[in-house]
């Protein structure tokens, strides 16, 4: 890694973590105690950022898988692979912390409304998208299954978002757009959202990074063997 | 409202956690960063022999 990389990277991980502290801050200090739900409305702070990040870990896959389809360049694939990974934990995050919050609020864990289920199935799209490219024995056929299911799978990702307005669900419609939030809580929503999309970038980079160098590795490696 | 702090305390620790898993990400890519220049350094010099014997 060239200096400028480091340097670069290091930015970014001091700014992830000034923003990380200071979520947490306004989430357990700053920011008032909503008068209906009490303390557990809390998880909203990191409920939502956790699902944008999600959303937005699914876009760079699907534009990334366009780019690897067109240019055939393996560095693309392996954004859109480790974004695809980033957006299957965070996914996976949204699943644990969504119950988490329904269960005080609405009385039970889970329940099969549109918003749940789209959720769940897009978690589902991206961990087939995962088993296709690990079952492939070849890795460029493998990137190449793999940008095909990042595109098509991502039809899903613009229904996740439109459920709540589309039909009657369970789960509140979006009020962040609409002042259904205090300053206060707005601000701390923003810096949470700005900590986590930090969060995404550090770890889409750095995991990407490692694939293309350890991708770099097996091939030196091989031209080795070869001479 | 009594164990906020035991929520803010795990929310701490689940932060540095995954600032170590970043930083180690980092390191490893400093390692490999090694191991490239190594095995590019022994391609040059195996090219170099090649060429010298024909």
């Amino acid at each position: 890694m060239d200096n400028k990389r480091i340097l670069r990277n290091n930015v970014l991980l001091g700014l992830g973590l000034v923003l990380m502290v200071a979520a947490l801050y306004m989430v357990f200090v700053y920011v008032p105690t909503e008068k209906n739900m009490g303390v557990v409305q809390r998880i909203f702070y990191f409920h939502v950022p956790i699902a944008w990040v999600s959303l937005l870990a699914f876009f760079i896959t699907f534009t990334f898988s366009i780019l690897y389809l067109w240019k055939r360049e393996m560095k693309w694939d392996s954004f859109a692979c480790a974004s695809a990974e980033i957006g299957i934990v965070f996914t996976t995050l949204v699943l644990i912390t969504g119950p988490i919050w329904a269960k005080p609020v609405w009385g039970i864990w889970w329940t099969w409304d549109a918003r749940l289920s789209t959720s769940l199935v897009l978690w589902l799209i991206y961990v087939a998208y995962l088993l296709v490219r690990s079952f492939a024995t070849d890795p460029a056929r493998g990137a190449r299954y793999g940008a095909v299911i990042g595109i098509v799978g991502f039809i899903d990702v613009p229904l996740v978002f439109l459920t709540v307005n589309l039909w009657r669900t369970q789960h509140p419609a979006t009020i962040i757009f609409e002042g259904g939030l205090t300053a206060p809580m707005l601000l701390t929503l923003v810096v949470c959202i700005a900590a986590f999309t930090a969060l995404y970038m550090l770890l889409l980079i750095h995991s990407a990074n490692l694939k293309i160098m350890d991708a770099d590795v097996k091939h030196l490696k091989s031209m080795l063997q070869e001479e | 409202m009594e164990n906020i702090g035991y929520l803010f305390a795990a929310y701490t620790v689940i932060w540095a956690v995954v600032f170590g898993y970043v930083l180690m990400m980092q390191r490893k890519q400093i390692q490999l960063q090694r191991k490239i220049t190594l095995l590019q350094e022994s391609l040059d010099e195996s090219k170099t022999n090649g060429e010298k014997q024909l």
